[in-house]
């Protein structure tokens, strides 16, 4: 794909972003401004923000790349993504804002009147947080080396230290209007080009087969295998080889592969005859952005989108870059109203990638055998489009996702750099703040550096699972019961969360393979955890009664009541 | 006259709401009691809750049955991928948007009446 300009497109975002920070640095200046803006924020501005925030590089690259290669399966994402913050409007935005906490450390503090369960949350976050960003970093070294061949630690640094500088310079106010920019540019950089693909497939007879199963090639074509992969084939399938397959050296043999698992070396080419179906990947095909544990969806598709849908619908209102945002609304009706905005202005962003993943199906199949299924994004405008045009709806496409990976790193940098200088750092000013920032920025960095090509990715959906797991169970009980205890909190955090992160963990290692019956339950744990972080909570608040915190009526009367109602000066 | 007697039914009925509202300044009892955290203004907040609860409730099973059988539907006609394309692709986020308007407004209903009901008495 030709860079001259892609480069300066990428280049106007981070300028961009660093500029409108700048302008809310002149604004910012208290300590309140720096956190919640001052709690001064309107619903359109804060929905634009929140919703810029939440489309993450999984949402702008990975859906489309999951599409393309699992089909309408994988649109249980972005319906989740969607809906999650439907059920956090329902149980939690309007109480959490009334809270009047900044943090989800301070709700746990001020609903259980407890340090350690505290503790205990910002440890939840901070870790939620680093898993968080370390997609965010890699996304933006895959995306840099798509376009340019650079190294792929480049992106993740430039990320970093664009989102460093402007969360410590300016802190949310700044944040606040970098990211409602960001989201508008997301939706350009992607509905623009939709435009001319959605055109160009029009000019060419409007073909439906990509709705067909599975995809099909349209026209003769050789694919590069990068990495080693297994393919799957239903069906017996004619290719000409050029390099191993199942171990055996070919040199342009037209080949009969009889169905079954055939084992393709790297480096090997294939040509694929006009019609013939795409082969399934087992290794690679789930990419880089998105969560590779989709390769189990075969064994129990079933149990596994409901264990997706579960962990999207809960988790969402744990992520600590959304939750940190409720605290910037005026008000607990402001907060409803901002939310409904942002399910509005989701949804309407989430019709975008479908309509990439559907054109992937028909104009780049092999992405799903040459390992890059999340690239589909950034090359199909020059694939449809081609030529100067092409370049630079690809540009857009390109300054698109980088803003993608700066919004929710700047979100998720905030929330943990947040809890770090409140509950670990010594002191509270904004001069730790900064110290905060540069702390929640290295350590990713310097893990996605290490870990290099492991599939991080899978961090996406252990973040959510984690989170519907842990802090689900900790924000509706805690709003809505008040029998909640400490201790009980302290016990469903830990079983929940834990063995969601433990499940998830183990299934990373390798462990119990594919195909054992564990397998599916431990790579999609939310259909479990989460009932276990909320039948834990319960239990064991049942089991102390007489530890239920002392004020417990009056936080829940705060939380609950009117704002109009209130006789204490909101805090 | 009849005409007469529902006439001066209306007068005895009292003043309307809004008038009587303005006219009782200062003492509004039940906020009071919430104000101080008597077990009586606890039954207030209480009551709110359950009526906020039950709104999310309702919307959330709603949703849970809009959803919830689409897996299965899915799973049970294999070659209905358009439909499915159709469905989740663009079809959910409307209904989404809708059920997402329709709680607000049922919650902002549920904490203006009880405004009223807290400062009228």
């Amino acid at each position: 794909m030709n860079s001259s300009y892609a480069i300066p497109a990428v280049a106007l975002v981070v300028v961009a972003t660093v500029l409108v920070g700048a302008f809310g640095l002149r604004i910012s200046r208290t300590t309140s401004d720096f956190y919640v803006a001052s709690r001064t924020v309107g619903p359109r501005l804060n929905a634009a923000a929140i919703s810029g925030e939440y489309l993450s590089a999984a949402s702008f690259l990975g859906i489309a790349g999951l599409v393309l290669v699992q089909g309408p399966d994988m649109l249980w994402y972005p319906v989740g993504y969607t809906a999650g913050y439907l059920v956090l409007l329902l149980f939690v935005a309007a109480p959490l804002r009334r809270s009047g906490a900044y943090t989800l450390p301070d709700f746990a503090e001020a609903r259980l009147a407890s340090q350690a369960v505290r503790r205990l949350a910002g440890a939840f976050v901070v870790g939620v947080g680093w898993l968080y960003l370390l997609p965010q970093l890699q996304g933006a070294g895959l995306t840099l080396t798509v376009l340019t061949g650079a190294p792929d630690w480049l992106g993740g640094v430039i990320v970093a230290v664009v989102v460093t500088a402007t969360v410590a310079a300016g802190g949310m106010r700044s944040i606040t209007f970098v990211q409602a920019f960001q989201y508008w540019l997301k939706l350009t950089a992607l509905l623009v080009p939709a435009l001319f693909l959605v055109l160009t497939w029009q000019s060419d007879g409007a073909p439906r087969h990509a709705f067909d199963e599975p995809a099909t090639f349209r026209e003769q074509r050789v694919v590069r295998v990068d990495d080693t992969v297994d393919l799957t084939l239903d069906r017996p399938l004619t290719v000409t080889v050029t390099g191993t397959v199942d171990g055996r050296t070919h040199n342009g043999t037209r080949l009969e592969l009889p169905a079954g698992t055939h084992r393709i070396d790297s480096g090997t080419r294939l040509t694929f005859a006009a019609g013939a179906p795409v082969p399934r990947a087992e290794r690679g095909g789930g990419g880089d952005l998105s969560p590779s544990q989709a390769a189990s969806r075969e064994e129990r598709p079933l149990y596994a989108t409901y264990g997706l849908i579960l962990a999207t619908f809960l988790g969402t209102m744990g992520l600590p870059h959304v939750v940190v945002r409720f605290y910037t609304s005026p008000h607990g009706v402001a907060a409803r109203r901002t939310t409904v905005a942002v399910l509005g202005l989701i949804g309407a962003f989430y019709l975008l990638p479908p309509v990439y993943g559907a054109l992937g199906r028909l104009y780049a199949p092999e992405l799903t055998l040459t390992g890059d299924p999340d690239a589909a994004v950034l090359l199909l405008p020059d694939r449809m489009i081609g030529g100067v045009g092409g370049d630079l709806l690809g540009a857009l496409v390109a300054g698109g996702a980088f803003a993608a990976f700066l919004s929710t790193a700047s979100g998720l940098a905030m929330a943990v750099a947040g809890v770090l200088t409140q509950d670990v750092l010594p002191s509270r000013g904004v001069r730790h703040f900064r110290l905060g920032t540069v702390l929640a920025m290295a350590v990713p960095l310097a893990a996605s550096v290490l870990v290099g090509g492991l599939p991080v990715a899978d961090a996406v959906g252990l973040a959510f699972a984690v989170s519907a797991s842990s802090f689900c169970p900790l924000l509706v009980l805690g709003i809505w019961w008040r029998r909640l205890t400490p201790p009980g909190a302290a016990a469903g955090m830990l079983v929940g969360g834990g063995c969601a992160l433990l499940a998830v963990a183990a299934t990373m290692a390798g462990y119990p393979g594919e195909g054992a019956p564990l397998h599916a339950l431990l790579a999609w744990p939310a259909l479990w955890s989460v009932p276990l972080g909320f039948l834990t909570m319960i239990l064991v608040s049942l089991a102390t009664p007489g530890r239920v915190p002392p004020g417990t009526a009056a936080v829940l009367a705060r939380f609950h009541l009117p704002e109009e109602l209130r006789t204490e000066v909101p805090a | 006259m009849p005409q007469d007697h529902t006439e001066r039914r209306v007068v005895v009925t009292g003043p309307p709401r809004q008038a009587r509202r303005t006219s009782s300044s200062g003492y509004y009892r039940p906020r009071t009691e919430i104000d101080e955290q008597t077990t009586l203004g606890h039954t207030y907040v209480r009551s709110l809750m359950r009526t906020q609860l039950r709104a999310g409730l309702a919307v959330f099973a709603v949703l849970g049955l809009l959803v919830g059988p689409l897996p299965l539907l899915f799973a049970a006609m294999p070659d209905a991928r358009r439909l499915e394309w159709a469905v989740l692709g663009f079809g959910l986020y409307v209904p989404l948007v809708l059920l997402a308007r329709w709680y607000v407004r049922r919650a902002e209903r549920n904490e203006r009446d009880f405004v009223r009901l807290v400062e009228d008495r």
